[in-house]
């Protein structure tokens, strides 16, 4: 990268906006950056309200580029969300919101970065992990991979339906849900990465997204488990 | 470009006065890295100065936690958004290192260089006269690993990716050079005050 990377703001429409699990909403907005960015960047989304009062956050992208000419964010309902709150209440399509990027170049993946891929996501951070499998889904199922997924609950989970789907039909996906709270649920511990590695073979690259505590979880199993630390990449939100 | 329906959540005045433009108030101390904690030992630890890949002078952890130490209070700014207000930090001053080191700085630029080969460019100017610590306590405490424990760089009028975690030294260099995140579309400079967050702000 000898060029400097520019992020200016643009205006982004809002294309359709559904509820995707009882928290998260899924928002589709047309944007200049839809067809040039990699799995598992953010862009950073801006509202501005009448007096030019104005608040940012930075979301993770869902979607891969596929000549829709949008993108997809999944956005969790915070508690009093500032930014979130808008986008879970009062958008509606054809609002439009102002948004930069693609971000974050460290965590991201395309199919020539290589593999196998082992993910690890805890709740609303598997998001940058979804936008991966996507992409490989794509055009690259040749590369084995794997998704270690917690969520409290199967109801909670974000695309659930679509990553089992693609679990059945392509042998070299495996998902591994660690539903924490449900009823027989199971934690994320040393057997469940035992088993993701051994769907996918020594990992080339590991993406890691979620809390804290669950990345550090997540980072301890997969080193103790034999993966060199320099193969991970990790993304955390707070608290 | 208003967004419609849009009012927001503006902080009260006095806790606005201290956010810079496009930043809130946390009270989390959020964890942001490239990947996991790097192993670092305090028996091994060692602090250079460097003046490109010259050495100029390297520091034990026990000849560190010897030096003259430098407390600062006040509030630290994150480029993903979040601050935190009145956080505690306690370390060895950048000008105590070049005293110690019995140099002025060679030149006017240098490469914070850390244990998972993060780096970060940051002016000389900016981290003498008392703005810059090589911190190794947060809140009265040794710094932990999530943090950039043992050793931090802590410049905390700039973005909070400057203040370099498991810094193992700092390198000296005759012209700006971008770092990690520099190199990746982040700002050179990073002033919060003035929204540096990415290149052309």
């Amino acid at each position: 990268m000898t060029e400097p990377v520019v992020f200016r703001w643009h205006p982004a429409e809002i294309t359709a906006i559904t509820p995707a699990t009882p928290l998260v909403t899924s928002v589709r907005l047309r944007c200049t950056l839809a067809e040039d960015y990699r799995a598992g960047q953010h862009v950073d989304v801006r509202l501005t309200a009448a007096d030019g009062y104005q608040a940012q956050r930075s979301y993770s992208i869902a979607s891969a580029p596929d000549g829709s000419g949008t993108v997809e964010l999944l956005i969790e309902a915070l508690p009093d969300g500032e930014v979130s709150g808008w986008f879970t209440q009062v958008a509606a399509a054809g609002d439009t919101v102002e948004l930069r990027g693609p971000i974050g170049g460290s965590f991201s993946w395309d199919g020539p970065d290589g593999g196998p891929l082992l993910l690890a996501g805890g709740g609303s951070g598997v998001v940058p992990l979804l936008a991966m499998l996507r992409r490989r889904a794509q055009d690259w199922r040749a590369i084995p991979a794997a998704l270690i997924y917690a969520t409290r609950t199967r109801a909670e989970a974000i695309a659930l339906p679509e990553l089992e789907r693609l679990a059945a039909e392509d042998p070299g996906f495996a998902l591994h849900l660690a539903v924490t709270r449900d009823p027989g649920g199971k934690r994320l511990d040393a057997a469940l990465v035992a088993d993701a590695l051994g769907r996918t073979g020594p990992p080339g690259k590991v993406f890691l997204c979620g809390s804290n505590r669950f990345v550090a979880a997540a980072s301890d199993l997969i080193v103790a488990a034999g993966v060199a630390p320099g193969l991970i990449r990790t993304e955390r939100f707070g608290a | 470009m208003v967004t419609r329906g849009f009012v927001g959540r503006r902080p009260p005045p006095e806790t606005g006065a201290r956010l810079p433009p496009g930043q809130y108030q946390t009270d989390d101390f959020p964890i942001l890295q490239i990947g996991p904690n790097p192993t670092v030992d305090r028996a091994t630890w060692r602090f250079t100065l460097r003046e490109g890949s010259r050495p100029i002078k390297a520091w034990s952890w026990a000849e560190f936690e010897a030096l003259p130490r430098t407390a600062w209070q006040g509030d630290i700014h994150c480029v993903t958004k979040w601050s935190k207000f009145d956080t505690t930090w306690e370390g060895v001053s950048f000008d105590d290192l070049l005293a110690d080191a019995g140099i002025a700085a060679p030149t006017p630029f240098l490469l914070a260089e850390s244990y998972d080969d993060y780096t970060t460019n940051v002016p000389v100017a900016d981290l003498i006269g008392g703005r810059a610590l090589v911190a190794t306590r947060y809140a009265g405490q040794p710094i932990h690993p999530d943090h950039g424990g043992p050793a931090r760089l802590f410049v905390p009028h700039l973005y909070f990716w400057k203040s370099a975690k498991w810094v193992k030294g700092l390198r000296f260099t005759r012209v700006d050079t971008a770092g990690f995140w520099e190199l990746r579309g982040y700002h050179m400079y990073g002033d919060p005050w003035r929204e540096q967050r990415y290149t052309g702000d």
